[in-house]
């Protein structure tokens, strides 16, 4: 059976170029985890990506904000080639970007303000006074402007998830990474963040990249989404087009029913057959040393 | 693979990936050590990278003022012992005032750095290791990489640079500790042949340079202990358990490193400047 990544589908109307273009990206750890991914994120959009435990989304995220490099393959943020570029140069493309990590990723040892606090004193020539009230009207945004003196310690996830994100648009950035946001957060914080994050793509028309296992979540803030499967892009395509594969019977496509058994969350499909079907029995008889 | 038959090559191989390993963390340090320098002097002289004070400040107090207590009792009980171990083997040649000049000479040279960078090892260093390890744990040092921070510059600058300075001041206080400690020995049990002139004997017997070179290793040593526990600490992989792991390797691996520089530094300072 042939998994063929399908062409990524670029039906963004303007001629302009992608604010984020992967190319062919592999990366590999002990085995393959990223096998020639391709995507394409346009200016203002919300792209979610999606898929299974561990097959490569958060790597994938990595890849984009220049924390790995790729073993081969190309990633462009704003069109500049992110392998060629130096230290500095590297670290301008950073400013321009906020991330949001799975776990908040606060800085442990300074309290709120001060994680907010710290890009723009580090990359700004704002005086203490107006940096103060930066750091303020942030947490405001995300509704954490009781907790500027807390500890990160004192939070909860769902309050270390906001702080983490207030951190990251403290600089006004122009693309926003997202790594699970609404994982381990309950139903209505959720819907808060998902607010959050439509409000900060739509009114400030950050581009925003989005990992997450909810698919009421991604449903909610998608205008594109992309399925990653075994470290390949299975198919990028806009929301309605998963819509109607998640909402149709099932069709005997491999790919689609694929795609139809993850985005419903049914235990039976060719996700899991192709789970059960490999190398069962030669584990079977290696276990009992045979 | 059976559990007898182990091929003597495979042993070779062994030996041959350790000393593999041992090369690659070398180099490790080296480039490490070299990042850091170079981040130093970024500080110090462009106006690009602020050096940050407040958080050398930090540290200093930080990795000082947890151990001034645990050298201070440690290092006058080394003197009580020295004193109290020599003066049987001197008295049998009439000579047990020399107690202050041994306490002197060993102290300055070497058990004060030495002891006051065991110490140094199992608190400084490992907490940096344990710090350091969390954050990389905990994403943290990702975050700071993703908000144009660099780890080095932010975080390992001011440990090293505040390790190394405490440690050389720390020394200090550790040398002028022995030399207490065999005085209140002297004292309190070994009579007054041994206390009376003392301290006229210890100076006499001191050059500045049994002073600077025991410095000098306290530096050697302070930049070791950082630049492990840094090391350890960023490469931490895979939880909790990681992070207690980085923390032993770093006080056994600091312990190594110190006692294999002394034995770099003493000979050093015998060829070049005691003689
Ligand atoms: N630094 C690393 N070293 C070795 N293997 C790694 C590393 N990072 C990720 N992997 C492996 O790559 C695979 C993909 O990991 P990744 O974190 O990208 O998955 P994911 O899609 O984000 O999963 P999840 O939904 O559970 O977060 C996993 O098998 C993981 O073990
Ligand atoms: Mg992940």
């Amino acid at each position: 059976m042939t998994l063929q990544p399908q062409s990524v589908a670029t039906n963004q109307p303007e001629g302009e170029q992608p604010v984020i273009r992967v190319r062919d990206l592999v990366k590999t750890f002990d085995r393959r985890v990223l096998d020639g991914v391709n995507l394409d994120v346009h200016k203002g959009e919300t792209m979610v990506i999606m898929g299974g435990s561990g097959c490569g989304k958060s790597t994938l995220l990595r890849h984009l904000i220049a924390s790995l490099r790729p073993d081969s393959g190309g990633i462009e943020l704003f069109g500049q080639d992110l392998i060629k570029l130096d230290h500095e140069q590297l670290d301008n493309v950073r400013r321009r970007f906020g991330i949001l990590f799975q776990s908040g990723a606060l800085f442990n040892s300074m309290t709120v303000g001060e994680n907010v606090a710290l890009p723009l004193r580090e990359h700004t020539s704002l005086d203490d006074d107006t940096i103060d009230i930066m750091v303020r009207i942030k947490l405001e945004l995300v509704g954490m402007r009781h907790a500027v003196h807390l500890m990160p310690a004192e939070l909860s996830g769902g309050m270390k998830k906001r702080a983490g994100l207030a951190r990251a648009i403290a600089l006004d950035p122009e693309i926003l990474f997202y790594d699970e946001p609404s994982a381990g957060l309950d139903p209505v914080t959720s819907a808060q963040i998902d607010q959050l994050m439509m409000d900060l793509a739509k009114k400030l028309g950050v581009t925003t990249v989005v990992v997450t296992h909810e698919m009421d979540s991604a449903f909610r803030i998608a205008d594109r989404m992309a399925m990653l499967d075994k470290g390949r892009m299975l198919k990028v395509a806009p929301r309605a087009e998963f819509e109607a594969i998640r909402d149709a019977d099932p069709t005997g496509d491999f790919t689609n029913d694929l795609i139809r058994q993850f985005l419903r969350g049914d235990s039976t499909g060719p996700l899991t057959s192709r789970r059960k079907n490999s190398g069962y029995e030669e584990d079977i008889l290696d276990a009992a040393g045979m | 693979m059976g559990e007898t038959e182990e091929k003597p090559d495979f042993v070779f191989n062994r030996i041959g990936r350790r000393a593999l390993g041992g090369f690659y963390y070398v180099g490790g340090m080296t480039l490490l050590l070299a990042s850091a320098v170079t981040w130093t002097f970024r500080g110090l002289f462009t106006r690009r990278v602020s050096f940050r004070p407040q958080a050398l400040a930090e540290q200093m107090i930080r990795v000082g003022v947890k151990s001034l207590g645990i050298v201070i009792l440690v290092q006058t009980f080394i003197g009580i012992i020295i004193a109290l171990q020599m003066e049987p083997a001197l008295a049998e040649w009439g000579q047990q005032a020399m107690v202050s000049n041994i306490i002197g000479v060993a102290g300055f040279r070497m058990l004060g750095p030495i002891i006051t960078a065991v110490v140094l090892s199992g608190f400084a260093g490992a907490s940096i290791a344990a710090e350091i390890g969390t954050m990389v744990v905990s994403e943290e040092i990702e975050a700071l990489e993703a908000i144009a921070l660099n780890p080095v510059r932010f975080l390992v600058v001011p440990r090293v640079l505040a390790t190394l300075i405490m440690m050389i001041l720390l020394t200090v206080v550790a040398d002028l500790m022995i030399a207490l400690g065999g005085y209140v020995a002297a004292l309190t049990v070994l009579g007054p042949t041994v206390h009376q002139g003392y301290w006229d004997r210890m100076s006499t017997q001191l050059m500045f340079s049994d002073f600077y070179t025991g410095l000098i290793m306290s530096g050697v040593f302070g930049l070791l202990i950082s630049l492990i526990a840094c090391h350890e600490g960023l490469q931490v992989k895979g939880g909790a358990e990681g992070v207690g792991k980085a923390t032993t390797m770093t006080v056994v691996y600091s312990i190594v490193a110190i006692v294999m520089a002394a034995v770099v530094f003493t000979a050093i300072f015998y060829v070049f400047v005691w003689n």
